[in-house]
């Protein structure tokens, strides 16, 4: 097997993470670059399959829920990191802040006076028609007037090299605990590489998660009492409640693990009797929170949830509620929303957007199908989009269809030259399109970003879907410091 | 810990124990038919009996014979109380606990899973019988060797042992239960030779052989080998030894009082009670028998009150129907 020649991989038309151009890397690449030019293609495959048992034996599993059956899949992983420098991240870590800053502003805005609304800033027809927008919360003030708490936001790079923030996920984002694994695994598998010392640690996460969590505790001074709920084990993301909670030394609970007693206080059921709970980290949709409010017939939930949260007898993380900036088309106002409430100029680029609610966008959206992206307002996941260049007529004429009937509730960009890195296809490195999914966690002090994020991978060549339900695999993402 | 917690782990041991027990039972009935000549009585009917599942078997095969009384009892996932069945709700109940249970319990319990279902799709033969006994056995024997060496002495373990000494107890009085009814001569003319062996399988079936013999030091006989499985404080399988652990375990858990005074009536009971005019008396015995397995029903009911959940939550409805 011949060793990897940088000047054959063909990354052309795309702007690529690692290589800057034919065999020459970026300058914080270079050091990744020349190890695995060392390498040949059988050293490589022995290094990922050592990934592929560190992922074994360590129980790295996402969960598929098919025909009634519950299946493990091994967390499909590449070895190949990605990797951003410090100044550049550093800038991105700012933009991030700033962002989130702002969308917690406008959610409590919008929960509150809705000044932005009057003002004239936001339009009033687009919170009319938002699905996650709960009326059971306005008015209601929660710790430290922080909403979203815990922000993934996904992060692309287009062809000329620019960031852009594509989304912000600002109600269950998951993710992180493959953020930290990816880099256990790479550790173990790339050893020699972390002994310069040039790459950014990232596991403060859950100790940086704890802290936060605890101080929204409406008990402050006490020991807080912090849990997860989790919807259970059917859940696509039981892996990472699960590790979390271990991480954290926190238990992990199901609905029926708590009550809400007469006087608003949520405690949990354990073999000592009843304890009183301060904090939830939920990972339970608003609308299975609590049955008094929201579906009565979820029993993911807790009877007077909301009671308790509403009387600031407990915490809950993220607010319910926080989702109504979490929607595709109020995405398209995050660059007006940060100069309204921070007067300040984004330092995060936002993806172009075109409403399909305002008139001249809908018609040129309607004209060009074929080029751009469409997105439905609240879906997550990547389900229900179309990608014009890869749609059939058909398609075409179905989304058409339902923009006509429904213009809302849809968005269309660009559809982007998603940058692409080295990833290992059989035993060649291959371009593959990537995003970044940060994390950014508000306390009440301080908000702390992680450091890179999760760098998600469509395994298939040329795809631009990199989530994990739909194929797509993850890398682990190094913040490299070249001084 | 919470209760929900602490009844999985509970019942993770309860399906544990009650798969191994199963796969001894039937390992010990195969190894003594093979000695018996046509005439006898006991055949594998009993196997069904001993499961109290009679109505469902019957719903599902046409005669008790050897290869349909296997695949109920080892393979049938219509049948909860099989083989493949207990280590599947083991393994739900184990799922759901990762992350406070060693991780090679996991492993070990997960590979036992889908090495049975592979055999499920097989099928069981008479000859591949004895491995797949002998490898359920020894793969439960492991996880309780896991778990002793490496799970700390907290609450979890002490709800793992209240479901394993409870689920013990509760099969050693089945087996005696339904071999007795085979076994006790209805009259002294009844008496066959092979009464003899037949008491020996009775101790095989729970691996007190060797120990019986040791500790009893006489021939086998029914009175004796009554008094070893029911009375005996050392075997780790009789039933007076499983509930001297279960009182000793409670010991750890707040509120134990009501719950342990329930076990501390039982034992004497159960220890004064005279094997000699029940090893004569097979009605007698069957009636105490059944009083024993009604006491560890009441007895799993009273766990179950009192730390999973259902106590607390009975409260703070009554609690909110008064506001």
């Amino acid at each position: 097997m011949s060793k990897i020649n940088w000047s054959e991989y063909a990354c052309k038309g795309f702007y690529d993470e690692l290589i800057a151009q034919p065999g020459v890397p970026h300058p914080a690449a270079k050091m990744l670059c020349d190890y695995l030019a060392e390498l040949g293609g059988r050293e490589l495959a022995e290094l990922k399959n050592a990934s592929e048992v560190a992922i074994q034996v360590m129980g790295i599993t996402f969960t598929v829920y098919s025909e009634g059956n519950m299946i493990d899949r091994a967390w499909p992983f590449d070895i190949v990191p990605r990797i951003i420098p410090l100044d550049e991240w550093q800038r991105t870590e700012a933009g991030l802040k700033q962002r989130v800053e702002a969308l917690n502003m406008f959610i409590n805005d919008l929960y509150h006076d809705q000044k932005i609304i009057k003002d004239k800033v936001f339009p009033a027809e687009v919170l009319a028609h938002s699905a996650n927008f709960r009326k059971q919360c306005v008015g209601i003030n929660p710790p430290n007037n922080i909403w979203a708490h815990i922000c993934g936001s996904d992060l692309v790079r287009d062809k000329d090299g620019t960031l852009y923030v594509l989304e912000d996920n600002l109600r269950v984002p998951s993710g992180v605990s493959y953020m930290l694994e990816n880099r256990n695994v790479t550790k173990r598998i790339l050893p020699e590489l972390f002994a310069t010392g040039k790459i950014q640690p990232v596991d403060d996460y859950t100790g940086q998660l704890y802290d936060m969590l605890a101080s929204m505790s409406p008990r402050p001074g006490d020991d807080p009492q912090i849990v997860i709920l989790t919807p259970g084990i059917y859940n696509s993301a039981y892996f990472e409640h699960s590790y979390l909670a271990q991480q954290m030394g926190v238990e992990l609970v199901e609905g029926s693990d708590l009550v809400v007693d007469d006087n608003d206080v949520v405690h949990m059921l354990t073999v000592n009797g009843l304890k009183r709970v301060d904090v939830i980290y939920r990972r339970v949709d608003d609308l299975f929170l609590d049955p008094e409010v929201f579906h009565p017939d979820s029993a993911l939930g807790v009877p007077g949830l909301m009671r308790a949260w509403r009387s600031g007898k407990v915490a809950l993380v993220n607010a319910p509620g926080a989702g109504v900036a979490d929607d595709k088309v109020v995405y398209a106002f995050v660059p007006e929303i940060i100069r309204y409430y921070l007067d300040q100029e984004p330092l995060l680029a936002n993806v172009p957007s075109y409403l399909c609610m305002r008139e001249d966008d809908r018609r040129y959206v309607l004209d060009h199908l074929h080029e751009l992206v469409v997105k439905p307002a609240n879906e997550s996941g990547g389900y229900g989009m179309l990608v014009g260049p890869h749609s059939t007529k058909k398609e075409r004429d179905t989304f058409a269809k339902l923009i006509e009937a429904n213009p809302r509730n849809y968005m269309a960009q660009p559809t982007l030259k998603l940058s692409t890195t080295p990833t290992l296809i059989d035993d060649q490195l291959e371009p593959r399109h990537v995003d970044l999914r940060p994390f950014i966690l508000s306390g009440k002090d301080s908000t702390y970003v992680t450091t890179g994020g999760l760098t998600r991978v469509a395994l298939t060549r040329g795809s631009l879907v990199v989530n994990s339900s739909q194929g797509g695999g993850s890398k682990d993402t190094w913040i490299v410091d070249l001084n | 810990m919470l209760s929900r917690v602490a009844e999985n782990i509970y019942w993770l041991a309860r399906y544990l124990e009650r798969a191994e027990d199963t796969a001894r039972l039937i390992n010990v009935t195969s190894n003594l038919l093979l000695d018996f000549p046509r005439t006898t009585r006991l055949d594998w009917d009993s196997l069904v009996t001993i499961t109290g599942a009679e109505a469902l078997f019957d719903e599902h095969y046409e005669t008790r014979n050897a290869d349909n009384v296997l695949n109920f009892l080892c393979v049938d996932l219509n049948y909860s109380g099989s083989i493949i069945s207990s280590l599947e709700s083991a393994r739900e109940n184990l799922r759901t606990t990762r992350d406070i249970m060693p991780r090679e319990v996991w492993e070990e319990l997960n590979t036992l899973y889908l090495d049975t279902l592979k055999q499920v799709e097989a099928g069981i033969t008479s000859r591949k019988r004895d491995a797949f006994m002998k490898r359920v056995i020894r793969s439960c024997q492991a996880i309780n060797g896991l778990i002793e060496g490496s799970l700390s002495h907290t609450q979890v373990h002490t709800f793992l042992m209240l479901g394993r000494n409870l689920e013990r107890a509760d099969m050693t009085t089945r087996i005696i239960d339904v071999r007795s009814a085979n076994l006790l001569p209805r009259s002294p003319d009844d008496l066959t030779p092979f009464e003899n062996l037949q008491w020996m399988s009775v101790l095989k079936s729970l691996t007190g052989y060797q120990m019986y013999r040791q500790q009893v030091r006489l021939r086998v006989r029914g009175p004796d080998v009554l008094r070893f499985l029911l009375q005996d404080e050392f075997f780790p399988r009789a039933v007076a030894s499983c509930l001297g652990q279960l009182s000793f375990e409670l010991e750890d858990l707040p509120r134990h009082e009501e719950v342990q005074a329930q076990v501390d009536d039982l034992l004497p009971r159960l220890v004064n009670a005279n094997m000699e005019k029940m090893a004569h008396t097979p009605d007698l015995l069957h009636d105490f028998v059944d009083d024993l397995q009604i006491s560890f029903n009441e007895l799993h009911e009273a766990i179950a009150d009192h730390y999973f959940s259902g106590e607390y939550r009975g409260q703070s409805q009554s609690q909110s129907s008064v506001a």
